[in-house]
């Protein structure tokens, strides 16, 4: 345990030394605060329109699949880049703990940027009469925060595969869009005919965001749902490392 | 400290270890010798818990490399051949994170301590980037030396740096080697004559020869090698001396001097004498000449003789 939070603090702190993570924080709440801004706008001059935090957090999810490859891709193939991967594969640590410490170290530096953008909801608390619905502000924040979890680990076990940032970053790229976007489509074109469509459906990584939580909704398989694709993505990040070791 | 039996490693289909066997007592100071891609890293890799050898057994301290790696790991220090460091991290954070996840006590004491050792107390807070090429060695060796293991492995651990870079280093070994076992890899001859209590000399994944420098020297030292200096027509001569019992090697150094090689255990010192004055030229000096450890090694590590056209074309020169 305590290797995993030395990895992950070095990960987390060495962020801040790079203008990239800078970069992303500044996209993502510019971009959010332009949403916030017209969605109050809206409401100034539509009558019943009812600004929302769904509002901030929509955006704010998708944004996060764009970025989270910048954040990941760097985390276990710069180590094999630099050769340091040999200095932690030869350190008294188990490959687990350093992924999970990569993993882990991705995900705090995420959630800074998402625990940054909580001053939206807080502002329209102030705004809206009687406030705003607690719920799905709950919800959506615990959903972003699990989408944030799935995406990293997915992240780092594509970073594992690579020893090249650029390629890291285009192939988590591509697995995101397909979760994202991909699957949804196919799941309507084929329908009920299509053989499988019913797991398709469940794999869908957008659904179990959009169709639930953020409108308030905790499911338990949404729950389930996130918290295996990062169970999933970290077993196999492992696997992984283990398999470098006997090439 | 570290019992290697029959060590193989297979890269898919490429042999890089074969069946390399060799103990390292406490204290020591243990060269690997050989030339690129003969299998020193390969053997410090399986060593350090990095990779598992295909058949064979290597213990360190005890334990085995591949069933108790992480027990084995906690007692090695290792400096890869490309000194594994986070350019964007400062040399005291650096150190300091490799303490954690060793979990060195009173890490931050510790790490001055090491600083000074390895003397580079005062960049603790340049950033990695900002170092030449031989201060981040040394930060390597500082690395590899801050949970003060029983045994050091070392790969190449002066390539790259200048003379009195080097010095430096193989001094700072010297006085590690007083209190840890310490294997290195090097393909430089004199540094393992330097620094070693013992080496072994490695080619093609297999061990040729393993000895202390000066044993190692003697052995070979039997093969004595005697320069010749004659005056007069020389041409042919070469021809002439190789067809001696007892002479190979005859290589021409000068006009008119050359030298031979003697096969081990003979002495055909006084029929090249009579050859040479026989064949009508003046022989004006005849001398041995010790072997150095580069030849030894040299000769060990060659693949084959020098081809004999080679030979041929340098008679007909002379």
């Amino acid at each position: 345990m305590v290797n995993i939070w030395t990895i992950a603090k070095r990960e987390y702190k060495l962020y801040y030394s790079s203008p990239v993570a800078y970069m992303i924080a500044f996209v993502i709440l510019l971009v959010l605060g332009i949403f916030f801004y017209l969605n109050i706008q809206v409401a100034t001059f539509q009558q019943g329109y009812i600004p929302s935090i769904q509002n901030t957090l929509i955006p704010l999810a998708t944004m996060l699949v764009l970025v989270t490859p910048a954040i990941t891709t760097r985390l276990l193939a710069e180590e094999q880049r630099l050769g340091t991967i040999e200095l932690l594969l030869t350190a008294p640590i188990k490959d687990w703990e350093l992924v999970v410490g990569k993993w882990l170290g991705g995900f705090l530096f995420l959630m800074t940027i998402v625990a940054l953008t909580l001053i939206y909801p807080i502002v329209l608390n102030a705004l809206v009469e009687p406030g705003i619905d607690q719920g799905p502000m709950v919800s959506g924040y615990l959903g972003v925060a699990l989408v944030c979890a799935s995406l990293v680990a997915l992240g780092v076990f594509v970073s594992s595969l690579f020893s090249n940032q650029i390629a890291a970053f285009a192939t988590t790229m591509g697995v995101m869009v397909f979760f994202w976007w991909i699957i949804g489509p196919i799941v309507q074109v084929s329908g009920p005919f299509g053989g499988g469509s019913e797991l398709l459906s469940y794999l869908d990584f957008n659904e179990h965001f959009f169709g639930s939580m953020v409108n308030g909704i905790i499911d338990l398989r949404d729950l389930m749902y996130y918290l295996s694709f990062t169970a999933f993505w970290l077993f196999f990040g492992a696997i992984s490392v283990e398999i470098r070791r006997w090439r | 400290m570290i019992q290697v039996e029959g060590l193989t490693k297979y890269y898919g289909f490429r042999l890089a270890l074969d069946n390399v066997s060799f103990d390292a007592h406490k204290g020591e100071i243990l060269g690997f010798l050989g030339p690129n891609g003969a299998g020193k890293t390969t053997t410090m890799r399986i060593l350090t818990g990095y990779m598992p050898p295909t058949s064979g057994t290597a213990k360190v301290a005890g334990f085995d490399v591949v069933d108790e790696s992480l027990e084995v790991r906690k007692r090695v220090g290792y400096l890869p051949e490309t000194v594994p460091l986070y350019p964007d991290m400062t040399v005291f954070d650096y150190l300091l994170f490799m303490a954690n996840l060793r979990h060195v006590p009173e890490a931050e004491e510790r790490v001055d301590e090491v600083l000074e050792m390895v003397n580079i107390e005062d960049r603790a807070e340049s950033y990695i980037a900002a170092l030449s090429k031989g201060l981040r060695q040394r930060v390597g060796i500082a690395q590899a030396i801050l949970h003060d293991p029983e045994v050091l492995i070392l790969d190449e651990p002066t390539i790259g740096l200048d003379p009195a870079q080097i010095i430096e280093v193989r001094n700072l070994i010297k006085e590690l080697g007083k209190e840890h076992t310490v294997l290195l890899s090097t393909h430089i001859l004199s540094e393992a004559q330097q620094v070693c209590d013992r080496v072994m000399i490695i080619n093609k994944g297999k061990l040729v020869a393993e000895d202390t420098p000066e044993q190692l020297q003697a052995r070979l030292t039997g093969a004595q090698r005697v320069s010749l200096h004659i005056g007069g027509e020389v041409n042919g001569i070469q021809k002439l001396l190789q067809k001696i019992p007892g002479v190979s090697n005859v290589t021409r150094i000068e006009e008119g001097v050359f030298e031979f090689e003697t096969k081990p255990g003979q002495d055909p010192r006084a029929e090249v004498a009579r050859a040479v004055v026989d064949a009508g030229l003046d022989l004006l000096e005849m001398h041995k000449i010790g072997m150095s450890l580069e030849e030894i090694f040299l000769q060990l590590t060659r693949e084959e003789p020098k081809p004999p056209e080679l030979n041929d074309a340098q008679v007909d020169e002379a």
